[in-house]
């Protein structure tokens, strides 16, 4: 190994640790963006009227597959949508 | 003796600690597993359960238990000679620290990630997370307080620091906005954030212009400025209203616009700090002119020596840290070795070097004695002495004394008020969570809760005075952020020892680390409270015989919940609880 290559690794390693934390975050705060964007794509099944369900339909099929995920983040052991057994 | 004397023998200890003690506790005691499916595989998110390198989580993690309170509390406890400062440091890092942060780090492994007092309130009951919430607010106060002082005082005293401390906001929002908000590095930024910070110091060393210096511009030290204060009142007072005016915009925005960047650019300090004294002391070698022992009338070291030095022998803040976020990162369950017992000694190294500095400071040992002439002037002075310390060490790397002095005490100041903004931050949350529990939803809203806990610590950092008058009385309350923080350690030790016990483990190695800190605690807190701080003792303080008392209180409840939870599991048989603890 190099000294340059030495020098690089040591300074993505330094940098790896400093930004652990801030990565989090950021990601973190994207995800609660994303959830909300979900709460309002199935509001209509939640009983919400929503006045865009035609177009939302649209991404169910893609949205069904993190749907687990995302009821388990807002605190539900359980599917809360009967037509959604994920679980 | 040399001053590299006593950071080998001390480093020596610190590497058969970690290759013998460590190793037995992790293979006897712990039982670490190399096949258990940590929570960062089990519940992988992406966010905040990953599995991370164990050099990097282990680095995260000493940057972030690191800070100012293992300098202030060592260059306070030489007050009694370098020798018992040295032994409780090495000891007590080696037996008590690492044990201590490491459990918590598998306890919280073993229970999917959970929090210390999460664990409290599974393990115990409402009544012990209630108990471990209201410590917390204690210690979150205390640091609150504590550390606002450290950074009024060192502004008072440092004056040159000031526009380095100062500039480093702008450029921490800016690398916000500008590179953390849109994911790109912040490595190169940070350095260049830095790079300005010391040319500014380096700049309003030489001149003096530069230099914010409060005191002078009330027409200097001695002079009447308003309201019966003279010029050095009136200026903790003016910085200790900015910073606090500073805390509670920092701690309610948003933390990548503030918070993180400057995090960023103080994990640099870390480095350039640590890198700084331990070169400095391998080229320069200063003798320790500091007695080994030394004894006083004014205040005994037993068992007072016990809470000067938490941070740096054992803190209770590590826990929270341990379980809070490191848990959810280990790759392996065999890591938490590395990153637990290392991280508490990494804690260790930066204390020894805080003691050496001091000790190593005065020329002869009449002068030491000269300025460590009782507790009070040991506790306000103690840091002032680190930092011209410091700066002595730093010669031995060609930086001209003034200047080192200067860059010390911004990396110091850097130190203090990420501490404060974390803990303000924390403090919110605490209020909120404590007011949620007595249903006081008005409490819980971000400016109220911001609002009281900015308004507390404000009138607590300016209530004690000493004869400097209003507001310079700050370091009064170090002993208290001390005991605070060891009851802290005390109950998560009693979690551990629990967990241990209901395993069918040998506890000892956590319970009699536990026993020691409570029974200090207790004595130091029983003999501080009624015998000098109570309206007849000779000290009296209201303020510190009411939260002391506090303190007290707090102290004898963990021992009885102690107590009754050993009582019950050897009344109900310990596989009956098994399974409500992993």
């Amino acid at each position: 190994m190099g000294l340059q290559e030495a020098i690089s690794r040591a300074l993505a390693f330094y940098d790896e640790v400093l930004s652990l934390p801030h990565r989090a975050e950021i990601k973190r705060e994207l995800r609660d963006e994303d959830d909300i964007f979900y709460l309002l794509c199935f509001s209509e099944m939640l009983g919400l009227p929503n006045p865009v369900s035609y177009y939302t339909l649209e991404l169910y099929p893609e949205m069904i597959e993190q749907f687990h995920d995302w009821h388990l983040r807002m605190g539900m052991e359980k599917s809360p949508l009967d037509g959604i057994r994920c679980c | 003796m040399p001053g590299i004397g006593l950071a080998v023998i001390g480093i020596i200890i610190f590497a058969l600690g970690y290759l013998y003690y460590s190793k037995f506790i992790a293979e006897r005691i712990y039982r670490l597993d190399p096949n258990f499916r940590t929570p960062a595989h089990q519940f992988n998110d992406g966010v905040d359960f990953v599995p991370t390198k164990k050099s990097v989580v282990w680095a995260h993690h000493f940057t972030s238990i690191a800070g100012a309170a293992p300098i202030l509390g060592p260059a306070i406890a030489v007050y009694w000679g370098w020798l018992p400062a040295f032994l409780w440091v090495v000891l007590g890092t080696v037996f008590a620290a690492g044990v201590h942060d490491f459990g918590a780090l598998v306890l919280s492994v073993r229970n999917k990630g959970r929090s210390i007092g999460t664990l409290a309130d599974r393990l115990i009951g409402r009544r012990a997370k209630m108990l471990f919430l209201f410590i917390i607010l204690i210690l979150v106060l205390m640091v609150n307080a504590v550390f606002a002082w450290v950074i009024a005082n060192l502004f008072v005293t440092f004056p040159a620091s000031v526009l380095s401390i100062f500039i480093q906001i702008p450029l921490a929002v800016i690398i916000g906005i500008y590179f953390l908000r849109r994911g790109k590095g912040l490595l190169f930024p940070s350095i260049i954030a830095l790079v300005i910070m010391y040319g500014t110091a380096v700049l309003a060393n030489e001149i003096p212009a530069l230099q914010i210096d409060l005191v002078s511009y009330f027409g200097g030290e001695g002079a009447e400025v308003a309201f019966g204060l003279d010029a050095v009142s009136m200026a903790f007072f003016v910085w200790i209203v900015i910073l606090m005016a500073y805390v509670y915009i920092a701690s309610t925005l948003p933390v990548w616009k503030l918070l993180q960047p400057r995090d960023y650019i103080n994990a640099h300090q870390l480095v350039v700090g640590l890198g700084i004294l331990y070169l400095g002391l391998l080229f320069t070698n200063p003798e320790v002119t500091a007695p080994v022992t030394r004894s006083v009338d004014d205040v005994s070291w037993f068992p007072l020596l016990f809470i000067t030095i938490a941070c740096g022998a054992i803190s209770g803040f590590h826990s929270l840290v341990s379980s809070g976020t490191t848990s959810k990162q280990l790759n392996k369950e065999t890591d938490a070795r590395q990153v637990g017992y290392l991280g508490a000694i990494g804690e260790g190294t930066l204390a020894i070097i805080a003691i050496i500095a001091v000790v190593t400071l005065f020329s002869t040992q009449d002068e030491f004695l000269a300025n460590y002439s009782s507790f009070n002037a040991a506790n306000e002075m103690g840091l002032n002495n680190f930092i011209e310390g410091a700066a002595q060490l730093s010669t031995g790397l060609l930086i001209p004394e003034t200047i080192a002095q200067t860059i010390v005490a911004v990396i110091v100041v850097s130190f203090a008020a990420t501490t404060l903004d974390t803990a303000v931050r924390l403090m919110r949350y605490i209020i909120a969570e404590i007011a949620t529990e007595y249903k006081a939803y008005a409490i819980t809203k971000k400016h109220v809760a911001t609002s009281i806990a900015v308004g507390s610590s404000m009138a607590l950092v300016l209530m004690p005075g000493d004869d400097r008058g209003f507001g310079a009385g700050g370091y009064l309350l170090w002993p208290l952020f001390g005991t605070s923080n060891q009851l802290l350690a005390g109950i998560a030790l009693l979690l551990i020892t629990i967990w241990l016990r209901r395993q069918g483990r040998n506890f000892l190695v956590t319970f009699i680390p536990m026993i020691f800190l409570l029974f200090m605690t207790l004595w130091a807190m029983i003999s501080q409270v009624w015998l000098q701080w109570a309206w007849y003792g000779d000290q009296a303080n209201l303020l510190l015989f009411t939260l002391g008392a506090i303190i007290l209180v707090f102290a004898v409840w963990i021992c009885l919940e102690a107590y009754l939870l050993f009582k019950n599991d050897q009344n109900q048989g310990l596989e009956d609880d098994n399974d409500k603890i992993g």
